[in-house]
């Protein structure tokens, strides 16, 4: 009795401080380093204003977690993973940042996060597309936040072959993102009963496609899908205006598209495009009262990204709340635990490779006789639901799925 | 149909057109350099950048005034050659005479101020500048499908190259130029104004540039990072050409339109590099460029 007794007691005395040693907010602070493109290709689509929703997040969270303040660093990555790597070394090892978030080129987030794995610290990649970060480079030290592409490629590449575009032709930005997205569509387009009859890929970046365009015609195809992103995609759009393509009875299809993007288009050059998304800022009151609060600090309407990124780190302070610690395994944990409800996502989960899984959807872009505003840019057309959407774990080559 | 290396005639004609229009571009911003080096020794970095400011006025006058697209192609490159002209006056000529790699580094550091500054302004989506009413569409030639625009650009850039070539090389104007930058001293003996002559000369310069951009508003996204990545292909024109020679720009800019043109059906990947490629070759056979007067 007394040996149970005793037992009992100094169980409990070891957990309590064991659960003390972990229950603590290291510094008595919460430091967040926002990395993003700053001032080149991928500024609008996350950029400073993803900071401002990254500062509001925190400003709704009320500035500080369990009597910890939270601070915020932030840098430019340049896209570029070597100045990005010096960048997070320095966070982690001497300025004690404990969560990366923003991370938008996807060889920058490659980069990054094995220097997060290195030094046990928590990243939340909000830009990046590439769906190998959670698939051969996931580690147990982030979590991909808003999209991928084998969203992109499954909802509209999968709609575009069910409304009668068997025949594909795919321009590719020549980089590992571009051919990626080429592979992911590629084997949606034939698993629908459909055909890539010609790829061409372009260079990074280009700022004349009428060379491609022509191509893209002469080849006959049913579809033209454009793998690529950013101004590039502008650019080839607008060029296929100028020359035609779908008055000659082609489709265009834009496999990887932003909020900017459209906006910088605008309605009469883009309107009809179909596009994946994971988040628009007008589909409920939520949303909307949300992006109201955006646009009056930024002046602009949020992409997915700049929403995900606010998502994301009210997601992570709740997580460090809960737990009364900042330990990334401790919180990423938590942050799996808990299904994620808010204006950005409905029962989102976050999977053991890392990966958010939540509804994406189909849209199309309205035309200027639909659309009532600047901003008033897409018609929401199907919900894909988060499982049907993203890769399942039973074809992860992530090292973290324990498969059966 | 007849082919040539498994490619249709018909693609290939229509290759060789598009290459003829986007070697317009290089041809006119090839000639502003080349007349600021050949005439200045100055190398313009800037150049890419006063590209994107002709662009970026040609919208921003619309959206600001309504000024439409053919007093925007005029007005454009006035407002844009005159901060060149300023820039020239406060900056440029504090470091004449020195290294070339002063005037290089300090234009480059103005392009990057430029371009950093009109980023946190206007983002780097691109703004919207729709197409005139006039040129809508196209017509179709057999081979391809010509916008109406393109077209034009191809006659409004060569009769710009020409008009330049032919100030230079055949006036009064054009040869005190000349002149006064070969021996600046003799030429103020002579009562010419030679300071007055190099700002209006590198304002002329900055005008070329700045109407290729305004040519460019339709069709290219305009944001604030367009000039860049041209510029460096522009410098591999006029170095191919022969760095100062005005006709050399004009013709080797039409020719590198075409060969990127080419490249683009037969090796799509490589398009980016060819020009460089040519470049290398012809440095290794004519250091001094396929036109240039030294050897």
């Amino acid at each position: 009795m007394t040996i149970t007794k005793k037992l009992l007691t100094s169980a409990v005395a070891s957990a309590l401080l064991v659960g003390g040693a972990q229950a603590e907010i290291s510094d008595n602070t919460v430091k967040i380093g926002y990395l993003a493109d700053m001032s080149g290709t991928y500024r609008d689509l996350a950029g400073p204003n993803g900071l401002k929703a990254l500062e509001m997040a925190i400003a709704d969270f009320g500035g500080s977690v369990n009597g910890a303040k939270i601070e915020v660093v932030s840098a430019d990555d340049r896209n570029s993973p070597d100045s990005s790597s010096s960048t997070v070394r320095r966070w982690v090892e001497n300025e004690d940042v404990d969560l990366v978030a923003g991370l938008v080129a996807s060889s920058v987030t490659i980069a990054v996060s094995n220097i997060l794995e290195e030094n046990n610290k928590l990243g939340i990649v909000s830009g990046s597309a590439a769906s190998s970060i959670t698939n051969e480079h996931c580690t147990p030290n982030h979590i991909h936040y808003v999209y991928d592409t084998y969203p992109l490629a499954n909802g509209t590449a999968s709609a575009v072959v069910k409304e009668g575009g068997k025949t594909w032709f795919i321009l590719t930005a020549d980089y590992a993102f571009g051919h990626a997205l080429e592979g992911d569509v590629t084997r949606v387009v034939e698993e629908n009963g459909g055909e890539v009859i010609q790829t061409v890929r372009h260079p990074f970046p280009t700022s004349d496609f009428s060379s491609f365009i022509l191509q893209a015609q002469s080849s006959g195809a049913d579809v033209v899908a454009l793998a690529n992103a950013g101004a590039d995609t502008t650019n080839a759009i607008t060029t296929a205006g100028e020359f035609g393509l779908t008055q000659s009875g082609q489709t265009l299809a834009a496999l990887l598209l932003f909020l900017t993007d459209v906006h910088a288009l605008g309605a009469q050059s883009a309107q009809g495009i179909q596009l994946t998304t994971g988040w628009y800022w007008d589909m409920n009151d939520e949303t909307r009262e949300w992006s109201d609060r955006f646009m009056d600090e930024t002046g602009v309407r949020p992409t997915m990204v700049h929403a995900g990124i606010y998502s994301s780190t009210i997601q992570y302070l709740n997580a460090v709340k809960a737990t009364g610690s900042d330990d990334s395994q401790t919180v990423r944990k938590q942050m799996m635990d808990t299904p994620i409800n808010d204006m950005f996502a409905k029962n989102g989960i976050i999977r053991e490779d890392g990966r958010m899984v939540h509804d994406m959807y189909l849209a199309e872009v309205k035309t200027p006789e639909e659309s009532k505003n600047e901003w008033d840019l897409y018609e929401i057309v199907r919900t894909i639901p988060g499982d049907e959407a993203y890769r399942p774990l039973s074809e992860s080559k992530c090292k973290l799925v324990t498969q059966n | 149909m007849t082919e040539i290396l498994g490619v249709p005639v018909a693609v290939l004609s229509g290759q060789l057109m598009l290459g003829i229009i986007n070697g317009s571009f290089y041809a006119l911003l090839s000639l502003g350099l080349a007349v600021i080096f050949g005439l200045l020794k100055i190398i313009n970095f800037a150049h890419g950048a006063m590209y994107m400011l002709g662009a970026m006025c040609t919208v921003l006058l619309f959206d600001a005034f309504g000024v439409n697209y053919w007093v925007a192609l005029f007005l454009a490159p006035v407002i844009v050659g005159c901060f060149g002209i300023v820039l020239e006056y406060f900056l440029l000529r504090r470091i004449a005479g020195q290294d070339h790699i002063y005037s290089l580094l300090l234009t480059f550091g103005i392009a990057l101020i430029l371009q950093g500054v009109l980023t946190n302004i206007y983002g780097v989506s691109g703004l919207r500048y729709s197409m005139p009413e006039v040129f809508r569409g196209g017509m179709n030639l057999g081979f391809m499908f010509l916008p109406y625009y393109r077209a034009w650009v191809i006659v409004a850039a060569l009769l710009v190259c020409f008009g330049t070539w032919f100030m230079i090389e055949k006036t009064r104007l054009g040869s005190y130029l000349r002149a006064g930058t070969e021996d600046s001293q003799l030429m103020q003996g002579f009562g010419i104004n030679v300071p007055l002559l190099i700002s209006l000369t590198y304002g002329f310069g900055v005008m070329l540039a700045a109407f290729a951009g305004a040519l460019a508003a339709p069709i290219y996204s305009v944001s604030p990072v367009m000039g860049s990545n041209i510029l460096i292909v522009v410098f591999a024109v006029v170095v191919i050409g022969g760095m100062g020679s005005i006709a050399g720009a004009v013709i080797t800019g039409l020719m590198m339109g075409v060969v990127e043109g080419f490249t683009k059906v037969f090796y799509p990947e490589g398009s980016a590099a060819v020009i460089f490629l040519v470049m290398v070759v012809v440095l290794l056979i004519r250091p001094s460029g396929l036109f240039g007067k030294e050897a």
